[in-house]
C-alpha cells in the first residue's frame, strides 16, 4: 500500500534520515519505534508531504507521493494525525470534526460518518459544543483521531498518540486504534511507548539515528533481547 | 448543516434590516435631523468599516498581521482617481479597476511573503506601504507628487447640498453592505472554515488537506481588493489625494480598529470602526491631548476586554429573532435567568470557588 524507498531527508545541512526504506501492506498495523531524535516524526512528515526528501521515493497505492502536495495526499486517503494532537483549540468539537471532512466531496454521507466517530468516541458526543482547547489531553487525542477519521482515510498515520496521556487513557487509545484497524483502516503508528506499540502491531521497524536498524514481526521483536534491552527496559 | 429554510430566513431578515437602517439614515439626513457634519462622519465611518473588514479578513480570520493596509488603500485611491480624471471612466468601473489593481499588488506581495508570519510579515507589509507612498511621491507626472492630486469629481453634482450628501452616503453604504455580505458568506462557507483553520494551526490544517498556501494568498488578494475599493471611495469622498494621507500610522489605525472590535468578528469590526471615527472627531475638543486620551482609552479597553469588544463572537440579529420566537425572552425566562445571575454573583462575592 505504502512503499518508502531509500529516502534521505535534511534539515538544512543536517541529515535526519539516512536511506530509510519500509512498507505498509493493506490491513496491517505497522509501527516505527525508536528513541528521541531517531527520525520517527521526520519520516511521517515526509510521507504526508510536509517535508520533502532529497533523494529516494515514496509511493502510495501505486502513485508517486513526491509529485503530490500535502492537500492532494489527504485526498488520496492518507491522513496524518500530527504529533502533539494539534486540534483547533478555538473551534468547537463539532467544528474540528467538520474540518476533518474538509476534503470530502460526498457531503451526503457525512452524517453517517459523524455517527461512526461519535459511536467510537462517546466522550466527543457529550462535548460536541465545547471548545477544543478546553478538553483534557486524552479527549484532545480522541478528537484528533476522530477528525482524521472524518476524512475516511485508507491509511491512518498516527504520531505518538500516547504522548502526555495518563496510563488509563493510553490503553483506551490503543484499543481504539485496534478497533479502527479491524474496521478496515490500515494504520502506521509511531511511538515511544514501544511496549504498547509492539503489543498491537503486526510488524515493526526500529529506527536509530536516521536508519532502520531492525525490522520484523512485532511479537518477535518484542521478544528479541536487543529490543528489550534498548527500548523495553528489560535485560 | 444549515437547511434551506433557515438560510432563506437569514438572507431575508438581513436584507430587510440593512434596508430599514439605510432608509432611516437617509430620512434622518434628508430632514436634517442628523447634521450634515454627522452625515459626513457616517459616510467616512462606512469607508473605515470597509477597509477594516478587509484587514480583519487576513488578520482576524487568517491570522496574518498586516501593517500595510494604508498602502493598499493608497493604490486603490490613486488608481480610481486617475481612472476618473485622466480617462473619464464612470465611478463603478473606476472603483472596480482600483480594486483589481490593488489585488494585483496584494498578489505580488502575498506570494513571496507566504512563509512569513507574525512580526516578520508585519514588518514586510509595513515596508510595502512605505514603498508605495514613496513611489507615488516620485511619480509626479501621474500622481501630482507630494503636492497631491486635485480635482477628483465627487459622486454627484446636483447643486443641492443635501441630495449630494445623500447620494455620497448611499454609495458608501451600499458598497459596505456588499462587502459585509461577501465576507460573511466567505467565512461561513467551507472555504471560510479552511481559512480559520489556518489561523488556528496551519500544520493541522495541512494535514486535514487544506491547501494553506492557496488560501493564504486568496485571503490576502481578496483583502487587498476590498481595501482598494475602500481607497477608491476615500479618494472620491475627499476629492483630493495626498501621499501623506496614507502614512503607516493609518495602517496602525486599522489594526487598532480590528483589535478593538475583536479579531475574527465582523460585527465587532463594524462597531469599532464607527466608534473609532466618532471618537477621533469628538476628542478634537482636547486639541493636543487628543492622542493621549485616545491611547489611554485603548489601554483601559485592552486591560478589561483583552479580546476586543466582541472577541470572535458575532452580534446576530437573526439569532436574536429566533430566541424571541422560541420564548427565550418571555418574562418568566428572564426572571429565572436573572435569579441564576444573582446567585452566581453572590457566590463570587463570598469568594468561594463554585
Amino acid at each position: 500500500m505504502l512503499k518508502v524507498d531509500e529516502i534521505n531527508v535534511f534539515y538544512g545541512t543536517i541529515q535526519a534520515l539516512r536511506g530509510i526504506s519500509f512498507e505498509v501492506n493493506e490491513g496491517e498495523i505497522v509501527t516505527l519505534i525508536g528513541a528521541n531524535g531517531a527520525g520517527k516524526t521526520t519520516t511521517l512528515r515526509t510521507i504526508s508531504g510536509l517535508m520533502r526528501p532529497k533523494t529516494g521515493s515514496i509511493s502510495f497505492l501505486g502513485q508517486n507521493l513526491l509529485k503530490c502536495d500535502a492537500s492532494r495526499i489527504v485526498e488520496m486517503g492518507l491522513c496524518h494525525v500530527p504529533e502533539g494532537r494539534r486540534i483547533f483549540a478555538n473551534l468547537t468539537v463539532m467544528e474540528n470534526l467538520e474540518m476533518g471532512a474538509y476534503t470530502r466531496k460526498d457531503t451526503k454521507n457525512l452524517k453517517a460518518d459523524y455517527d461512526i466517530v461519535f459511536h467510537r468516541f462517546p466522550r466527543l458526543k457529550e462535548r460536541i459544543k465545547q471548545i477544543g482547547g478546553t478538553l483534557s489531553g486524552g479527549e484532545q487525542q480522541m478528537l484528533a483521531m476522530g477528525r482524521a477519521l472524518m476524512a475516511r482515510p485508507k491509511l491512518l498515520v498516527l504520531d505518538e498518540p500516547s504522548m502526555g496521556l495518563a496510563p488509563l487513557f493510553v490503553s483506551e487509545i490503543f484499543s481504539i486504534i485496534k478497533d479502527i484497524n479491524k474496521a478496515g483502516t490500515t494504520v502506521l503508528l509511531v511511538e515511544q511507548n514501544a511496549n504498547m506499540a509492539l503489543s498491537i502491531a503486526n510488524r515493526a521497524y526500529v529506527i536509530e539515528t536516521g536508519r532502520i536498524s531492525l525490522s520484523g514481526d512485532a511479537k518477535e521483536l518484542a521478544a528479541s533481547s536487543e529490543v528489550r534491552k534498548a527500548y523495553l527496559g528489560g535485560k | 448543516m444549515i437547511n434551506l429554510k433557515n438560510r432563506a430566513f437569514n438572507i431575508l431578515t438581513l436584507t430587510l434590516v440593512s434596508t430599514v437602517i439605510f432608509v432611516i439614515l437617509l430620512i434622518l439626513q434628508y430632514f436634517k435631523v442628523i447634521s450634515e457634519y454627522t452625515g459626513l462622519l457616517l459616510t467616512l465611518a462606512g469607508i473605515y468599516v470597509i477597509v477594516s473588514l478587509s484587514l480583519n479578513l487576513i488578520t482576524g480570520f487568517t491570522g496574518q498581521l498586516s501593517l500595510g493596509h494604508a498602502g493598499f488603500m493608497c493604490v486603490g485611491a490613486y488608481t480610481t482617481a486617475i481612472a476618473i480624471i485622466k480617462y473619464g471612466m464612470p465611478i463603478p468601473i473606476a472603483l472596480i479597476l482600483g480594486g483589481i489593481m490593488t489585488a494585483l499588488f496584494g498578489l505580488a506581495i502575498g506570494i513571496p511573503t507566504l512563509r512569513l508570519r507574525g512580526d516578520y510579515l508585519a514588518i514586510t507589509t509595513l515596508g510595502f506601504g512605505e514603498i508605495i507612498r514613496v513611489i507615488i511621491v516620485n511619480l509626479d507626472s501621474l500622481t501630482g507628487g507630494a503636492a497631491g492630486l486635485k480635482g477628483i469629481p465627487t459622486f454627484s453634482n446636483t447643486g443641492d447640498f443635501i441630495i449630494d450628501a445623500i447620494i455620497r452616503f448611499s454609495w458608501v453604504y451600499i458598497i459596505m453592505i456588499l462587502v459585509i455580505a461577501v465576507i460573511h458568506n466567505l467565512i461561513n462557507s467551507s472555504q471560510g472554515r479552511a481559512i480559520i483553520s489556518i489561523r488556528e494551526d496551519d500544520i493541522a490544517s495541512t494535514s486535514m488537506g487544506v491547501n494553506v498556501a492557496y488560501y493564504k494568498v486568496y485571503a490576502f488578494t481578496l483583502s487587498a481588493f476590498i481595501a482598494g475599493v475602500g481607497g477608491g471611495l476615500y479618494a472620491i469622498f475627499f476629492g483630493y489625494l495626498n501621499p501623506a494621507m496614507f502614512g503607516w500610522l493609518n495602517s496602525v489605525n486599522f489594526v487598532v480598529i480590528v483589535v478593538l472590535g475583536g479579531m475574527g468578528s465582523i460585527t465587532g469590526t463594524i462597531i469599532a470602526a464607527v466608534v473609532f471615527t466618532y471618537l477621533q472627531e469628538w476628542l478634537r475638543v482636547f486639541a493636543d491631548f487628543r492622542l493621549v486620551i485616545f491611547g489611554l482609552a485603548l489601554i483601559i479597553l485592552m486591560i478589561f476586554w483583552p479580546k476586543g469588544l466582541m472577541g470572535n463572537k458575532e452580534l446576530s440579529i437573526t439569532g436574536f429573532i429566533r430566541q424571541l420566537r422560541s420564548g427565550e425572552f418571555s418574562p418568566r425566562q428572564i426572571k429565572t435567568k436573572w435569579n441564576e445571575f444573582r446567585q452566581k454573583k453572590g457566590r463570587k462575592k463570598d469568594g468561594r470557588a463554585d
